[in-house]
């Protein structure tokens, strides 16, 4: 069944789209946006721009500000300073004609457990001033996209967590929304039931939705995501794509292999070779840190300069996971 | 969470009047109760000319004072309750059950979303309260028929106090759960709390048993305009401290 529904998804879904998305226009515009609870800040003068069509992650622990932005977005709350436009509007001013447009996944799933799933959904629409007859086509669609379909008459207090969080995101596209606020749409999903939503939120931003993801799940930012910002504490501390991201704050690392007697000689030669690098050496492996690498034939000349045979160079590809743990561990410092 | 309402619309709408009725019809009035009403009846003023008429039997007599006098009071608990309880389940109910975000992600305005959940409770506790009014008509005139011969109830006193008390009996718990819900956190908490409203109309049952005070028709009209006048300052206080933000953060 799930694996019928992901196939029907993914025929729906094209790749990733690689276009320019400088020139659409846009979406989320945040400036110098603060927010505090009881004097403890919860967002810090956040800036930034998403596109119309764009999957933007807001990534960081928990505590770092993500949800109090989307609540800020959609004017539940007010900010302390700063401002926010969503869609054109201004949060402050234009909350319910922004939260018309928006569909919003909340952390909790908040459904009425004590509601069928279709019941649940057909609740909400009314909320959306919905026509009947659409609600119902709509609701047959999601049940059926996100496999709902054979407990869609049983009592919501009786799903899966995974089924809470399908049915919890199938509201918040009920109404057709063009803005997605997701915020931490698979934890403790099944790989089936993350599938699924990922493929969702690749169709809805295939027709041209735009997706604001917050998420702890560094993978499924990487995966969807154009771009990311990472939050700290309230602060933007990082914004982009995630490759450029890797690029540009993790140290170019790699693996040479050796026969364990060279150990020490290595360490030397390269150390000589290219100054400034760190070097990690166990067993017949030789871990070199924040080589340029343009540097790295340098590198291995020096090591065929000293006499030392290598087996095999290999670059290591840094994640969007070692970006997260590398900016927060300069936090950390500083 | 409805059960215990059930049982005690159950008690006050069937069990009291008919119990009261049987006895009075099968037995007769007890004589020692009848002679404490009589010295009861005696001290209050004068337009209780109609329950001391000496025409009537006692088991008439008795029918009349529980059914449509001691009993009055105890109808107001109605709507006071279905309002308090179903207002409880509808604010901190929901904050309990984390299900409050997702409304408040809806388009709704603030004042739509606070009418919404004011009505949806307001509207079924006046339903329930009629409706069980309707029933204990139906009740205390078939089991009373044997002895009274007609149809005695109600009387314009009560119509007043079902048609005109009791909606506003409805909002005055309705609105002191609201305020109760904005502080609390869990249905358990607001229910504890908002029962305390509860006090004044038990001391309205003893008031009227011990005929400290007599369910005048004068005496509902201004019971009615006064808990009106509450329940407008009470809604003006709502409605200037309704936030989505404060509902939002109290149930985070």
């Amino acid at each position: 069944m799930a694996s019928s529904t992901i196939n029907s998804i993914r025929e729906h879904v094209p790749e990733i789209a690689t276009e320019d998305q400088e020139h659409r226009p846009v979406a989320i515009d945040i400036r110098e946006l603060s927010r505090r609870y009881n004097d403890q800040p919860a967002v810090r003068e956040l800036s930034l721009q998403i596109q119309s069509g764009e999957v933007f992650g807001l990534l960081g622990h928990n505590g770092a500000g993500k949800t109090t932005t989307i609540r800020l977005l959609t004017g539940l709350i007010a900010p302390d300073s700063g401002s926010s436009r969503v869609l054109g509007m201004d949060s402050m001013t234009h909350g319910a004609d922004i939260r018309a447009r928006t569909g919003v996944l909340t952390e909790t799933p908040a459904l009425d457990s004590r509601l069928t799933g279709r019941e649940n959904l057909q609740f909400f629409a009314d909320f959306f001033d919905i026509d009947p007859s659409r609600a119902r086509q709509r609701i047959d669609f999601l049940i059926d996209a996100f496999d709902l379909n054979e407990r869609e008459s049983d009592r919501v207090g009786s799903y899966s967590r995974g089924m809470h969080q399908r049915l919890a995101l199938a509201r918040a596209m009920l109404h057709e929304p063009e803005l997605l606020l997701l915020d931490e749409p698979t934890p403790g999903l099944d790989p089936i039931a993350t599938r699924i939503v990922h493929l969702m939120i690749r169709a809805f931003r295939s027709e041209g939705g735009t997706v604001l993801l917050c998420t702890h799940n560094l993978e499924e930012a990487e995966r969807l995501c154009d771009r990311v910002a990472v939050l700290e504490r309230g602060q933007l501390i990082a914004i982009g794509n995630p490759r450029e991201l890797t690029s540009r704050i993790v140290d170019q690392q790699i693996e040479i292999e050796i026969a364990p007697r060279y150990r020490d000689r290595a360490r030397t030669a390269i150390i000589g070779a290219v100054p400034g690098v760190t070097v990690a050496a166990a067993e017949n492996l030789v871990r070199v840190d924040g080589v340029p690498r343009e540097r790295i034939p340098d590198l291995v000349q020096a090591l065929a300069g000293a006499g030392i045979p290598v087996y095999r160079v290999t670059p290591r590809v840094s994640s969007l996971e070692d970006v997260y743990f590398a900016l927060h561990e300069d936090g950390r410092a500083s | 969470m409805f059960y215990p309402l059930i049982a005690v619309s159950i008690l006050m709408l069937i069990v009291l009047p008919l119990s009261n009725t049987l006895i009075a019809a099968n037995t007769g009035a007890p004589a020692g109760v009848m002679a404490q009403w009589d010295s009861i009846m005696q001290r209050l003023p004068g337009d209780m000319a109609l329950l001391i008429d000496p025409a009537l039997s006692d088991a008439q007599r008795m029918i009349l004072l529980g059914n449509v006098y001691v009993l009055a009071p105890f109808y107001l608990l109605i709507p006071l309750l279905v309002a308090m309880i179903i207002a409880a389940d509808t604010f901190a109910g929901e904050k309990e059950r984390r299900t409050l975000e997702a409304l408040l992600y809806t388009p709704m305005s603030d004042r739509e979303l606070l009418l919404g959940k004011l009505l949806a409770a307001w509207i079924p506790a006046v339903t329930v309260s009629i409706a069980g009014f309707l029933l204990y008509s139906v009740i205390v005139n078939l089991a009373a028929w044997p002895v009274m011969g007609e149809m005695f109830f109600p009387n314009a006193m009560w119509l007043l106090l079902v048609f005109w008390v009791g909606p506003a009996v409805a909002g005055l718990g309705l609105g002191a759960m609201v305020l109760v819900s904005s502080r609390v956190d869990t249905l358990q908490e607001a229910t504890q709390l908002g029962g305390g409203i509860v006090l004044p109309f038990v001391l309205l049952i003893i008031g009227q048993a011990t005929g400290v005070l007599y369910f005048s028709i004068a005496l509902v009209v201004a019971l009615g305009a006064g808990i009106w006048v509450i329940n407008g300052v009470l809604l003006a206080l709502t409605v200037r401290r309704f936030r989505r933000e404060s509902l939002l953060l109290s149930s985070s």
